[in-house]
């Protein structure tokens, strides 16, 4: 999460108060990690610092939460550009899956057998799951559809690496 | 020679390919591929394409003739029989599902569904009225008189599924038979297949790239370059 960027955009909506923003984001985007406040203040004081935001003066009362923020015209162009922006697909070749086939080749062990392992696991998995659908509800069925599609990704995955470690070796000198 | 694997060694399988060496040209298409397939059991054929899973399938079908190696098939040697006599026994124990339906065009869905049993000498009649029975039970009531361009992608599979299951075969072979439908059309189809063969205690051979469709079977084997490269089984 892009805390900075995400107070951006709180902000955009309506000028705010520290301890709003931080409610505010603890119920949209917290699960369960709630925003600290110092973290809410560094973060507003630096985007005040670049001129994203501004602090309104502080208003009669006792507490450090005195201040409204403002978002300013470069903040709402960065927000934009931000938000334009697509997210980097999730980067799958970091899984474990990837990590041990890289291992086996370059310790000289068997990546393919690893790989046909791992595929009779997944496949018997989706045997389970196959089963499950086809004797439960709906709800239930949809679940298991879900489980069912990764496994596929990943057994595609198996497959076409499978079909290229000889390439991959020679890439990772192993 | 590869080894023979099969799930339950105490048990004669009912079809069998030893160690099958079969070339187009100068290609090789199986290198010793060997498997074994017990009376019942769904088997799917797994590997990637051009790896040989189809040329399998054809010679474990009697289709193909392998260059060398052994097919049995219920006590018989299907590698050294006489053409004439292996397309009898083709059209008698055998049925078959391929990935794009190819239904008789000329022909309404309900004839199609009768040819294997009009091809083995039951009268037109009798086979019209078991064909017929099929169409309720693969959702395809009221389609019984359209021809094979007026159905869906799903409900020309079904009609070939019919085809396929409707002279009661030891053994239906499925080369595909999902493989030009979406997920959901796939889905009944496969649905519908392993419940029939289930039913009529077929054995099934399915050659598949889809682990989705691969995971309906008992067991899959790995066909790569030629041979049974890994034999995997799940408990049930």
């Amino acid at each position: 999460m892009n805390v900075p960027l995400a107070l951006l955009g709180l902000l955009e909506r309506e000028p705010s108060h520290g301890y709003d923003l931080k409610r505010d984001y603890d119920t949209l985007f917290g699960r369960g990690k709630p925003l600290p406040f110092g973290q809410v203040y560094s973060t507003l004081g630096r985007l005040a610092r670049d001129g994203k935001v501004v602090a309104s003066d502080a208003e009669p009362g006792a507490g450090p939460d005195r201040k409204r923020y403002i978002i300013t015209d470069e903040g709402v162009s960065e927000l934009e550009a931000w938000l334009a922006e697509p997210v980097a697909p999730e980067p799958h070749l970091q899984t474990l899956l990837f990590v041990k086939v890289v291992l086996a080749l370059m310790s000289g062990r068997s990546a393919e057998q690893y790989l046909d392992t791992q595929r009779a696991a997944h496949l018997g998995r989706m045997r389970e799951l196959t089963e499950l659908r086809r004797s439960s509800s709906l709800v239930d069925a949809l679940l298991a559809d879900h489980g069912l599609f990764h496994l596929e990704a990943d057994l595609r995955w198996i497959d076409l690496t499978s079909s290229r470690l000889a390439a991959l070796a020679t890439e990772i000198g192993a | 020679m590869s080894a023979v694997v099969s799930v339950n060694p105490s048990v004669t399988p009912l079809l069998e390919a030893r160690d099958l060496h079969l070339s187009f040209g100068d290609t090789p298409a199986l290198r010793g591929a060997s498997v074994a397939i017990e009376r019942g059991e769904l088997l799917a054929i797994m590997g990637p394409s051009g790896s040989g899973k189809s040329t399998l399938l054809h010679c474990l079908a009697g289709i193909l003739v392998p260059d060398s190696g052994e097919v049995h098939f219920d006590g018989a040697r299907l590698d050294t029989m006489r053409e004439a006599h292996r397309s009898a026994l083709r059209r008698r124990r055998f049925g078959f599902v391929f990935q794009f339906g190819q239904l008789v065009p000329e022909l309404t869905a309900e004839e199609n569904v009768a040819l294997p049993l009009l091809l083995n000498g039951t009268g037109r009649g009798a086979a019209l009225n078991e064909a017929r029975g099929w169409f309720d039970r693969l959702d395809l009531g009221g389609l019984e008189k359209r021809r094979s361009g007026e159905l869906s992608g799903g409900q020309a599979q079904r009609v070939a599924l019919a085809r396929g299951l409707v002279a009661k075969p030891d053994v239906v072979f499925a080369d595909e038979p999902t493989g030009s439908l979406d997920s959901l059309a796939g889905e009944q189809v496969m649905e519908l297949l392993i419940g029939a063969a289930r039913d009529q205690g077929a054995t099934v051979v399915l050659v598949t790239h889809e682990p989705r469709i691969a995971a309906y079977a008992d067991r899959e084997i790995i066909v790569r370059d030629g041979t049974v490269a890994s034999l995997l089984r799940s408990p049930r």
